[in-house]
């Protein structure tokens, strides 16, 4: 018996889950089917949530097939990160209104619930770390992020069928996650049946297991759920060495193969808009026609918009090679020295949603493998382009 | 009435952009407000000034007259600001460019001697000087009113020029592109329709015409993942921003690369 496990039936057990974060005053956002992707929304019923969903994904590919299967996690990652609930796409930051020769200056109000993310995935979490470090920092800290971010309850899924562009366990991460979630998800489905695992990482956690209506895990289920994660890790091979990546990447400005990448890259910024840690924004200032209103607001910006880099009356970085290299070195190796951490989780999203198929993998590759990197790591055939 | 005196022309167009200026019903009365406008012939106003202190001018320029009337126009005109596809690349009527224009003529009117056109449908600014230009076909409602506030508050006008593809993401569209494999000219097109067709499912026509950066090799590679062929994207391309310089430019070197219908798929 393992009494800090307890087993869920995969419907209603998810209903109670959803009740019980909604009884907790958690605002619950889940993953839902909707226009042929797996979005993230607010769910307030488990048969909102997909069931018996595969999706296929590739480089600019993704099709969803569903079957009659029960499983209600088959899939990964969702096409939309978590991003967008804890660092909206555009939002509001301060109005100001004239009247009677006085100036009144308001702001959006802060949430009134904590959120709760239910299936983030290992990856998702981590990505959340990333961007905390990011938008907490001490240097520049976002008071409208912290606000959002307060609170917030993470279950976790372990990833049980990880797609062929997730690379999570190249980027030091992948298929389970080990901290960073409240309550962790891990779907079985073998000679005992269809059941969910669901394992607390936190005090709030405990308590939110507490109310739920499950039966004690036994050693066997713990043991299910290992296999799952081992079965996953086999279809993970690692495809970049991440934590070298910056070393590797180093001295790359100039490299030739930015402009093979800047032939096939559209500048389109959906790589960056995709990434649940790109952080980039701009500011944009509007009036009302009389002039007696104005207010501001802000909206993800990329460093493939020629805007990005506009400093002294022209933009830095005027062609694609350029801010295709800003993108990709940015993501896997100034990142580092900037943040302390690294830019990418490997989720395989700026790959799969890049409409040219853009795949960064390969293209760290061709890099590093053309590099004058050969003193330093030796073999160099693993780093050689596939093509 | 007050501010700045404000003139709206029409030159060869469908006046959709006119109209999208009467669209703004719940803005109407501030507008009238915020801009004196003396001349606007499709909601009245008819004085003719000397001096205006912004022109907006729908249309492209498609005969003799036309050309001497931008020119006038720009002589009354502080700031001249194009409106739309006709006036910003020539519109859909450019198509004429590339056609025979006598053959044009007597296909369509039965008495083509009555008529009277130049042989090409040119936007304004290679006519006259532009100061700025608000794309698409028509115009959104969103970036005539944003640029009449920055001219008011006198701010940088708010156009952004980036793909269709960030104005996608910002509203939380699916790629329709990956997920459904549509024919999509998002990618190479200006932002400002808030991403219109793809909210509903629907492929990028072009409507704003080309991006700030525009890869039309690269979007023809991903069109053939798709299955799409070389006619579907040259049929794409020459619509509204058909002579529009990077879609024209990309539209002819793939029709001289194969014949028209030889290499036609669906979408
Ligand atoms: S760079 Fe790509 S793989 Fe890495 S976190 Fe961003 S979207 Fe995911
Ligand atoms: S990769 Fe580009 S968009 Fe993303 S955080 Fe870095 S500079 Fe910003
Ligand atoms: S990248 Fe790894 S953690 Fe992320 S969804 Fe794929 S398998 Fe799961
Ligand atoms: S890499 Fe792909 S998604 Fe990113 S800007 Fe280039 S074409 Fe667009």
């Amino acid at each position: 018996m393992s009494s800090d496990a307890v087993i869920l039936d995969p419907r209603s057990g998810m209903q109670a889950l959803i009740d019980a974060l909604d009884t907790a005053g958690y605002r619950v956002l889940g993953p839902v089917l909707r226009d042929g992707v797996i979005v993230y929304d607010d769910v307030v019923s488990e048969s909102a949530m997909p069931t018996g969903v595969r999706v296929e994904q590739g480089a600019g590919r993704w099709r969803v097939f569903q079957d009659a299967r029960p499983e209600r996690f088959s899939w990964t990652p969702g096409a939309d990160s978590w991003k967008r609930f804890v660092f909206p796409a555009r939002s509001e930051v301060l109005r100001i209104r004239r009247t009677d020769g006085s100036w009144t200056t308001g702001q959006p109000a802060a949430p009134d619930r904590p959120l709760a993310l239910l299936g983030a995935r290992d990856c998702e979490v981590r990505a959340l770390g990333v961007l905390d470090t990011v938008m907490l920092g001490p240097n520049h800290p976002d008071a409208r992020y912290a606000q959002r971010r307060a609170d917030a309850f993470v279950v976790a899924v372990t990833c049980g069928e990880p797609s062929s562009t997730c690379w999570c366990t190249s980027m030091g991460g992948g298929p389970q996650p080990h901290d960073g979630f409240d309550l962790r998800i891990t779907e079985l489905s073998d000679h005992a049946g269809h059941r969910l695992l669901v394992q607390p990482g936190s005090d709030r956690g405990e308590q939110i297991m507490a109310v739920l209506p499950g039966s004690d895990a036994h050693n066997a289920d713990i043991d299910s759920a290992a296999h799952v994660v081992q079965r996953s890790v086999d279809r993970l091979p690692v495809r970049l060495p991440g934590a070298e990546l910056p070393a590797l990447l180093a001295g790359s400005e100039l490299h030739p193969h930015w402009d093979d990448v800047a032939a096939r890259c559209l500048s389109c910024s959906n790589c960056t808009m995709v990434c649940p840690t790109c952080f980039c924004s701009s500011f944009s200032d509007h009036t009302s026609l009389d002039n007696d209103e104005a207010f501001r607001t802000q909206e993800w910006a990329s460093c493939f918009q020629l805007d990005h880099s506009y400093l002294g009356g022209r933009p830095v970085r005027a062609t694609t090679a350029q801010r295709y290299r800003q993108w990709l070195t940015h993501k896997l190796q100034t990142w580092t020295a900037q943040m302390g951490t690294t830019g990418c989780v490997g989720c395989g999203r700026c790959t799969t949603w890049c409409p040219a198929g853009i795949d960064i993998i390969e293209e760290a590759r061709a890099v590093i493998g053309s590099q004058m990197v050969a003193a330093r790591l030796q073999p160099v055939d693993v780093y050689v382009h596939p093509r | 009435m007050s501010g700045p005196t404000v003139a709206i022309w029409k030159f060869a167009s469908c006046d959709g952009c006119q109209l999208t200026v009467l669209d703004c019903e719940d803005e109407l009365l501030a507008i009238a407000a915020a801009l004196d406008i003396r001349m606007f012939l499709e909601a009245g106003p008819a004085q003719m000034l000397d001096h205006y202190d912004i022109s907006l001018v729908e249309g492209s320029i498609t005969t003799a007259h036309d050309v001497e009337r931008i020119r006038d126009v720009r002589a009354r005109s502080g700031l001249l600001i194009t409106l739309g596809a006709c006036a910003t690349a020539g519109g859909i009527q450019a198509l004429r460019n590339t056609a025979d224009i006598d053959a044009c003529r007597s296909n369509v009117y039965a008495r083509p001697e009555w008529l009277d056109t130049l042989a090409t449908s040119t936007p304004i600014a290679a006519h006259v000087q532009v100061d700025h230009e608000l794309r698409g076909c028509p115009i959104a409602k969103t970036e005539l009113l944003a640029t009449i506030t920055a001219l008011l508050a006198q701010r940088r006008m708010p156009i952004s020029a980036y793909s269709v593809c960030v104005e996608c993401k910002l509203a939380g569209n699916p790629c329709v592109l990956v997920a459904h494999g549509t024919a999509c000219l998002g990618p190479v097109t200006h932002a400002g329709c808030a991403a219109l067709c793809p909210s509903l499912g629907r492929g990028c026509f072009g409507c704003f015409g080309p991006s700030e950066s525009v890869n039309l090799d690269g979007l023809r590679s991903a069109f053939g993942e798709i299955d799409v062929s070389d006619d579907v994207l040259v049929h794409l391309l020459r619509t509204f921003n058909t002579e529009a310089p990077e879609f024209s430019e990309a539209s002819n070197r793939y029709r001289a690369a194969g014949p028209e219908g030889t290499t036609r798929r669906d979408p």
